[in-house]
C-alpha cells in the first residue's frame, strides 16, 4: 500500500486518439475509421458497443498490440508510435477476459512478470507481489504460491488486475475483464475496482459490451457504433438522461431511471430519522420509545449503535424483553447506490432501508419518498444543463 | 536352457556391459539431437501451415522407409559404424516430436499469447517462458516414443556395424545351430527390452520433475 498512499491525486496521464484509423490487411473497410478521443488523466473511460463494432481494436492500438494504420496516439505527451512495442506495454496494465494467467506459473510469478520483464531485483519483486496482493483482497501467505487453476473465476480475475498494475503503471486497459464471472462475483469485482481506483487514480480504459456496467463504473462513457464510430462521449448521468440519437437511446435500452438510482448513492440523499431501541433495553423503554413517535416499528441497535434487527409495536406489546422479538433486517450502507435502498425497500415488510454510517453506526433510514425526490431532482438538473454530444 | 543363459551372461557380462552402456547412449544422444532439431523446426514451421504440413509430411514418409532399408542407403553417404547408426535414429525419432511440437503449439490458448504480449513480452520470451513450457508434456512424451523405438531400431544398425546390442543378436543368428547361438540372441533381446523399461521410466521421472505442478 505504501507505494500508492504516499501520492495524491490522480497517478494516470491523459491519452490522445487523434484520426486515428484501423484498416486490416486484406480488407476494404477500416475496423475503425478517424477516431478522435482525448481520455482524461486518472478517470475511468468505457467503451461501449455492440460485439464487432470495433471498440476493442480501438483499445488494442493504444498498447499496439494493433498497429493503426494512420492517426496519431498520445500518452502523456508521449507519441504511442515512438515507443518499443515491448517497452511500451510493460509501461501499460493490461488486463483481459478470463484473466489469461499462465496456468504453469504460480500466482506470485504471475504476478511479478512486468517487474521482472523490467529487471527489478528479487526482493523488490516480491515485497511488490504481497503488496499487490493486499491490494486486490487475497492473502498472499495463502496465495501467492498457488497456481491459478487452483483459485475460483472471481480470484483469478483479481490477480489478472494486480498483475496490470504490478509495475505502478499510469494507465490500465481492461478488455472485458469481468465478463466471463458470474454476475454477482462482476458486481463485487466492480466494486473492488471502484475502490481500487479512488485509491489509484489511473487512467482506465475499459470495454465492455454491458451498458450497465459501463453506467456503474464509468466516469465518462463512449458509446461506439459501427467502425469505432463516437456516437456520443460524455458522463453516464448525461447519457442516460439525454441520449444524443435513437441508436445511443436504443443501446441505453429500457430502464433508464432504474439504472439513474444506481449512479446515486445513499450518501447522496437526505436521510430520515426513525426511532431506535438497544437490544438490551427493556421492554417498557423501548414501548415508550415508539410510543412517543408515530411509528409502527423501530430499529434494534447493539451495543455498538450498529443495526442488527427491527421490532413491531404490537409484538412489543407481549414481549418479555427486545432481543425474543426483533426480526432479522437487511441493512445498506452509506456507499450503497439508491438501486441497492430500493430492493432493501422492496424486501423488507416496513418498507424502509435502514442505513449504516461510519463504524456501522446507524445513521437514519432510506424510504420510496426519498428515491422518487433523487430522481426528480436529477431528472430536473439533467434537462436543464447542455450536454455534450459526441467528441468534446 | 535357462541354464545356458546364465552360463552366458555370467561369462561375458563386462563385454554385455559395455555393449548396454553403447546402446543406451547412442540412443539417448540421437534422441537428444533429434529433441533439439525436431522442436526447433515445430517452432520456424508452426505458424505457417502449409511449411508445418511439409515438415511433418516429409518427417512421416522417413518413418515410412523400413530400417534395413534406411540403413542401407546411408552407408553411400556416411560409410559403416556410429554415424550412419545415429543418422537413422535422429531421422525416425524426428517425426513423433516435430508433429507433438507442432501440434501442441497451435493447441495454445490464443489468449495467453494475447496476454504474454500484452505485458510486454517479446515474440522470444513468449516462445521460452509460456508456449514451449505449456508443450513441453507434449513434446516429453514424443521423446518417449521416440526413445522406445529407437531402442528396437539400434539393434538393426549392427548390419552397419552401430555400436550396442545388435551385433550379439546379429552373431547369435548368424551362427544358429552352435550351442552359444540362442543364448547369444536372447540375452541381446532381452537386455533391450529391460533397458529400454529402464530409460522410459526415468524419462517419466524427467517429466514429472520437469513440468510445472500448474499444468500436470
Amino acid at each position: 500500500m505504501t507505494i500508492q498512499s504516499a501520492k495524491s491525486g490522480p497517478t494516470g496521464v491523459r491519452i490522445q486518439l487523434d484520426h486515428v484509423s484501423k484498416v486490416y490487411p486484406g480488407s476494404t473497410q477500416p475496423a475503425v475509421d478517424d477516431v478522435s478521443l482525448e481520455i482524461p488523466a486518472g478517470e475511468i473511460v468505457v467503451f461501449v458497443g455492440p460485439s464487432g463494432c470495433g471498440k476493442t481494436t480501438t483499445m488494442r492500438m493504444i498498447n499496439r498490440l494493433s498497429e493503426p494504420t494512420s492517426g496519431k496516439i498520445l500518452i502523456g505527451d508521449k507519441d504511442a508510435l515512438s515507443i518499443k512495442p515491448t517497452e511500451l506495454r510493460r509501461s501499460i496494465g493490461y488486463s483481459i477476459q478470463q484473466a489469461g494467467l499462465f496456468p504453469h506459473m504460480t500466482i506470485r510469478h504471475n504476478v511479478g512478470l512486468v517487474p521482472g520483464l523490467l529487471k527489478w531485483d528479487r526482493k523488490k519483486i516480491d515485497a511488490r507481489v504481497d503488496e499487490l496482493l493486499d491490494l486486490v483482497g487475497l492473502d498472499p501467505g495463502q496465495y501467492a504460491d498457488r497456481y491459478p487453476r487452483q483459485l475460483s473465476g472471481g480470484q483469478q480475475q483479481r490477480v489478472g488486475v494486480a498483475r496490470a498494475l504490478a509495475a505502478d503503471p499510469p494507465v490500465l486497459l481492461m478488455d472485458e475483464p469481468f465478463g466471463a464471472v458470474d454476475p454477482i462475483t462482476r458486481s463485487s469485482l466492480q466494486d473492488e475496482l471502484l475502490r481500487l481506483q479512488t485509491e489509484l487514480g489511473k487512467t482506465i480504459v475499459f470495454v465492455t459490451h454491458d451498458f450497465g456496467e459501463a453506467v456503474k463504473l464509468g466516469d465518462r462513457i463512449a458509446v461506439l457504433g459501427q467502425k469505432s464510430a463516437v456516437l456520443q462521449y460524455d458522463t453516464p448521468q448525461a447519457i442516460l438522461a439525454n441520449p444524443a440519437d435513437d441508436t445511443v437511446a436504443g443501446f441505453v435500452g429500457t430502464g433508464a431511471s432504474l439504472r439513474q438510482l444506481g449512479l446515486m448513492r445513499v450518501k447522496d440523499v437526505e436521510l430520515r430519522p426513525h426511532p431506535s431501541v438497544h437490544v438490551d433495553d427493556d421492554v417498557d423503554t423501548a414501548r415508550n420509545a415508539l410510543a412517543g413517535s408515530e411509528f409502527d416499528w423501530a430499529v434494534v441497535l447493539d451495543s455498538r449503535d450498529r443495526p442488527v434487527s427491527w421490532i413491531r409495536a404490537n409484538r412489543l406489546a407481549h414481549a418479555r424483553d427486545v432481543a425474543s422479538v426483533a426480526e432479522p433486517l437487511d441493512v445498506v450502507s452509506t456507499q450503497s447506490t439508491l438501486e441497492d435502498a430500493l430492493e432493501a425497500i422492496l424486501a423488507e415488510s416496513h418498507a424502509s432501508a435502514v442505513v449504516a454510517g461510519p463504524g456501522s453506526r446507524y445513521v437514519g433510514v432510506v424510504t420510496l419518498e426519498t428515491l422518487i425526490e433523487a430522481v426528480t431532482t436529477a431528472r430536473a438538473d439533467a434537462g436543464a444543463k447542455p450536454t455534450g454530444h459526441g467528441a468534446p | 536352457m535357462v541354464g545356458a543363459l546364465w552360463t552366458y551372461v555370467t561369462d561375458h557380462r563386462l563385454q554385455l556391459l559395455f555393449d548396454s552402456y553403447q546402446h543406451v547412449s547412442a540412443v539417448v544422444q540421437s534422441v537428444l539431437l533429434a529433441t533439439v532439431i525436431g522442436v526447433l523446426v515445430g517452432v520456424l514451421t508452426y505458424r505457417n501451415r502449409l511449411a508445418a504440413d511439409l515438415a511433418t509430411a516429409t518427417s512421416s514418409v522417413i518413418l515410412t522407409v523400413p530400417s534395413f532399408a534406411l540403413l542401407g542407403l546411408l552407408i553411400p553417404l556416411f560409410g559403416l559404424g556410429v554415424i550412419p547408426s545415429v543418422t537413422a535414429l535422429v531421422l525416425y525419432s524426428l517425426l513423433p516430436i516435430i508433429r507433438n511440437t507442432i501440434v501442441g503449439l497451435n493447441a495454445v490458448d490464443p489468449a495467453l499469447i494475447d496476454a504474454a504480449r500484452g505485458i510486454g513480452m517479446s515474440r522470444l520470451d513468449t516462445l521460452g517462458r509460456v508456449e514451449l513450457r505449456l508443450v513441453w508434456p507434449s513434446i516429453l512424451s514424443a521423446v518417449r516414443l521416440s526413445t522406445q523405438m529407437s531402442m528396437g531400431v539400434l539393434a538393426i544398425a549392427a548390419y552397419v556395424k552401430g555400436p550396442g546390442l545388435g551385433n550379439l543378436i546379429f552373431a547369435g543368428l548368424a551362427r544358429v545351430g552352435s550351442p552359444t547361438a540362442l543364448p547369444m540372441a536372447l540375452t541381446g533381446t532381452l537386455l533391450i527390452v529391460v533397458l529400454a523399461l529402464l530409460l522410459d521410466a526415468a524419462l517419466v521421472l524427467l517429466g514429472r520433475l520437469t513440468t510445472s505442478k500448474g499444468i500436470r
